[in-house]
């Protein structure tokens, strides 16, 4: 059988810098071929590429790009036209604005079909569309064709823009990281259509940097790293014998063994009894009754919408309880650290300037604050001269540790943080936690951690709360509610998120 | 930044250079006195002696354009800065305000705002009376509205941005992290659209003039100058054309730098 894409020498460069240099590899039909790298790796770029859609001021050369029996080496724009839709299908990461915000879900479906001259008459585009919002799963698709884009969660509008990109039954599907902004749940059901559309003969390239998402769906992977391909090869032969040093440490990034919690007792620094919150009455937290213990960190585990981040807040008491108590032995002293560091720091001050700014506000005396500022950052391995740069000349993890070292300014027993690494790269993310576990250690500091992902909760949370429409419905010893989940929403959670460790 | 961006940026800046010289320095300039009236010499066309011409009083008018300079530019800043200040505090406290108390603010600045600035600075000088002073209270009033939406709307989001939030969980006081934290905010959108505003400000300010209702006889201002040549426009075309080329290429530069800052703020916001 034929590729029904190859590609050969495939080098991508904006001016003199190479982007992506020299890629190669082919997809047979009923393939999945998975691209896995770390923002900057040029693997959403090389996707582009496949459909001839690189930005205007990028210099793209390739030696051989074979798309279903076409040779797209060198096509003219008009050429590209009628291969993409046709031949090649892309599915972007962001549904929301993929699809266009004032037209209907069944035109937007329809839309390649009459481009391609596949359906003629309403009646016969009527019932393609129904059939594709079928074969892709849509719930109550009837009502969902005649609906907008933002009437739809994240997750349809993911299966709208997959059903517009097979539309007109293309022999290749790119997908670049369709996955990444959905919940766990929500995620491991998309993972499971596009496998179903690989299998039903369609060539699909999956673009991600997430290892778990990659064995859920892919038959070979391409790691990248700085425009070029390390390592390749079948994914159950990467994931056991990983060759490249890259490559070990992405799928250690991504995949780790849930925490054993030392057992040893500790005195519970906040006992929750029955804590309710709602907003306009909508209830956003029901009945939550938990105990933070000294020095642990505990995990809040749950989807968007199911309470994590109104719990979090209680406990650092931004928001306060309708109903129930939060009980702390003595005055707490607690953190909070943003989910994302880029809009905690006012974005006209340096970074020095808000740590100046935090110290001030713990009572720290001005002579001393310059060099407990120093301090702070080295505690979170950022150099001090980062100190005179505002938070955009960051990057995302410096952003991140900082926004950490000002938490820490106030000198906390309780550190709560909401989803402090969902932003991050994987091997950024692994630094971040590693430098938690680290604090937790030096400062005997209490923690809670906020997270939708139960890779990150498994590897740092000594306990383990599961949230889901606002109800606690499991909480333990994070080791024990991995191995035995008890709740059928979090044997859902962790069969979604893949078994961590086989 | 593009390249014809940057030329024209920089050409602008040059332009505004030359005319903030002349009002501060306008004795450097002028190559006569503003003033002096020479009826032998009434009329004459530009030439190398009077560059812009004479008037009917004999005037050299390229002198009195120099002098004007500082009247112009002076009632655009001035009143730009003083509908800045206004519209931030005014803005600001819409922004922390009940519901009630905002909504009756704004209400009355929504009827402010639904007339063109120009009809609101007339109906203020109608109201006071014409008059140097009173064209620049007049111009001033006419430009507070748009600051108080931009201050009231930016002032909200601030107020509730997360580095505000921030700041209050570290323990910064409720009022030091709004007056540290969102009217520098508030107060740097509002720099960006004053720019844009100053060359309308002089603009209305000359506007008012040309109509008899700023300063009199024989001030040298624009808008009066370029009025003054009004009747004798066909003989006479230099006494009005050079005020008016004096007002748009300071009109227009004042815009020209406004946008691009707004450009490159819009820029970097995102």
């Amino acid at each position: 059988m034929s590729a029904a894409l190859e590609v050969r020498g495939l080098r991508i460069a904006f001016g003199a810098d190479p982007v992506v240099d020299g890629v190669g590899f082919q997809v047979a039909s009923g393939e999945c071929i998975a691209i896995v790298g770390e923002s900057g790796a040029g693997k959403s770029l090389t996707a582009r590429a496949l459909l001839g859609l690189t930005p205007a001021d990028a210099r793209v050369a390739v030696d051989t790009l074979m798309i279903d029996g076409t040779d797209a080496t060198a096509l003219s724009e008009h050429g590209w036209r009628a291969l993409r839709g046709a031949r090649i299908g892309l599915v972007a990461q962001d549904a929301l604005v993929s699809l266009d915000p004032l037209r209907r879900i069944s035109a937007e479906i329809a839309e390649p079909l009459r481009l391609h001259g596949l359906a003629r008459g309403r009646s016969a585009l009527g019932a393609r569309v129904r059939e594709l919002l079928r074969r892709v799963w849509m719930p109550d698709a009837e009502r969902r064709a005649r609906q907008y884009p933002h009437e739809l969660s994240g997750g349809l509008r993911q299966r709208a823009l997959i059903a517009s990109a097979i539309a007109a039954a293309p022999a290749v599907l790119v997908a670049d990281e369709p996955t990444t902004a959905l919940d766990a749940t929500v995620q491991a059901r998309i993972l499971g259509l596009l496998r179903e559309i690989a299998d039903a003969g369609t060539a699909v390239v999956f673009i991600s940097h997430d290892f778990a998402a990659v064995r859920r769906l892919a038959d070979r992977v391409l790691v990248m790293q700085g425009g070029a391909v390390v390592e390749s090869g079948l994914v159950a032969e990467v994931l056991e014998h990983p060759q490249h040093e890259y490559t070990r440490q992405l799928i250690a990034a991504t995949m780790h063994d849930p925490r054993v919690a030392p057992t040893t007792p500790s005195e519970p620094v906040l006992v929750a009894a029955e804590v309710s919150k709602s907003f306009g009455g909508v209830p956003a937290v029901i009945d939550a009754s938990f105990a933070l213990a000294q020095g642990r960190t505990l995990g809040v585990v749950g989807e968007s919408g199911s309470g994590k981040t109104t719990l979090a807040r209680m406990i650092v008491g931004v928001e306060s309880p309708d109903a129930g108590s939060l009980r702390w032995s003595g005055a707490p002293r607690v953190q909070l650290v943003h989910q994302n560091p880029l809009g905690a720091f006012d974005p006209r001050w340096t970074i020095g300037r808000s740590l100046r700014e935090a110290l001030e506000a713990a009572g720290v005396p001005r002579a001393r604050r310059a060099d407990r500022v120093a301090e702070l950052l080295a505690e979170v391995d950022l150099a001090p001269e980062l100190a005179d740069r505002r938070p955009s000349a960051h990057s995302g993890g410096q952003r991140q540790r900082a926004a950490i070292a000002r938490a820490l300014a106030a000198d906390p027993e309780v550190l709560v943080l909401d989803e402090p690494v969902s932003a991050l790269d994987p091997s950024v993310r692994e630094r971040v936690l590693r430098l938690l576990a680290r604090l937790q250690q030096e400062r005997r500091l209490t923690m809670v951690l906020v997270s939708h992902d139960l890779d990150v909760v498994g590897a740092v949370a000594d306990d383990v709360l599961v949230m889901q429409d606002g109800r606690i419905v499991e909480q333990g010893a994070t080791a024990d509610v991995f191995a035995a989940p008890q709740h059928p929403f979090t044997q859902e959670l962790l069969d979604a998120s893949g078994p961590v460790s086989p | 930044m593009r390249r014809a961006e940057r030329v024209l940026l920089w050409a602008a800046v040059a332009v505004l250079a030359v005319i903030a010289f002349a009002a501060l320095w306008p004795g450097v300039l002028a190559t006569g006195d503003p003033l002096q009236t020479d009826v032998r010499a009434a009329l004459l066309p530009p030439s190398s002696e009077h560059l812009f011409g004479t008037d009917q009083s004999g005037r050299d008018v390229y002198s009195r354009v120099v002098y004007g300079a500082g009247r112009s530019l002076g009632i655009g800043l001035l009143a730009t800065g003083v509908a800045l200040v206004v519209g931030l505090v005014v803005g600001a406290l819409a922004g922390v305000a009940p519901r009630g108390v905002d909504a009756a603010m704004m209400r009355v600045n929504d009827v402010l705002m639904a007339f063109p600035e120009f009809l609101v600075a007339l109906v203020v000088v109608a109201m006071l009376g014409p008059g140097p002073v009173n064209i620049a209270i007049a111009v001033t009033l006419a430009a507070v509205p748009v600051y108080v939406r931009l201050a009231r709307v930016q002032t909200r989001t601030l107020r509730h941005a997360e580095h505000v939030e921030a700041a209050r969980i570290l323990g910064v006081p409720r009022l030091r992290a709004f007056t540290r934290h969102v009217v520098p905010g508030v107060l740097g959108t509002l720099s960006v659209l004053a720019t844009i505003g100053i060359g309308s400000s002089i603009l209305a300010a000359a506007g008012l003039s040309f109509l008899g209702l700023g300063p009199s006889e024989p001030t040298p201002e624009w808008g009066l100058i370029l009025a003054g040549g009004r009747n004798v426009l066909g003989q006479a075309w230099w006494i009005s054309v050079f005020p008016g080329i004096a007002i748009t290429v300071t009109v227009v530069s004042a815009t020209v730098i406004g946008r691009i800052l707004r450009a490159r703020a819009d820029g970097r916001a995102t």
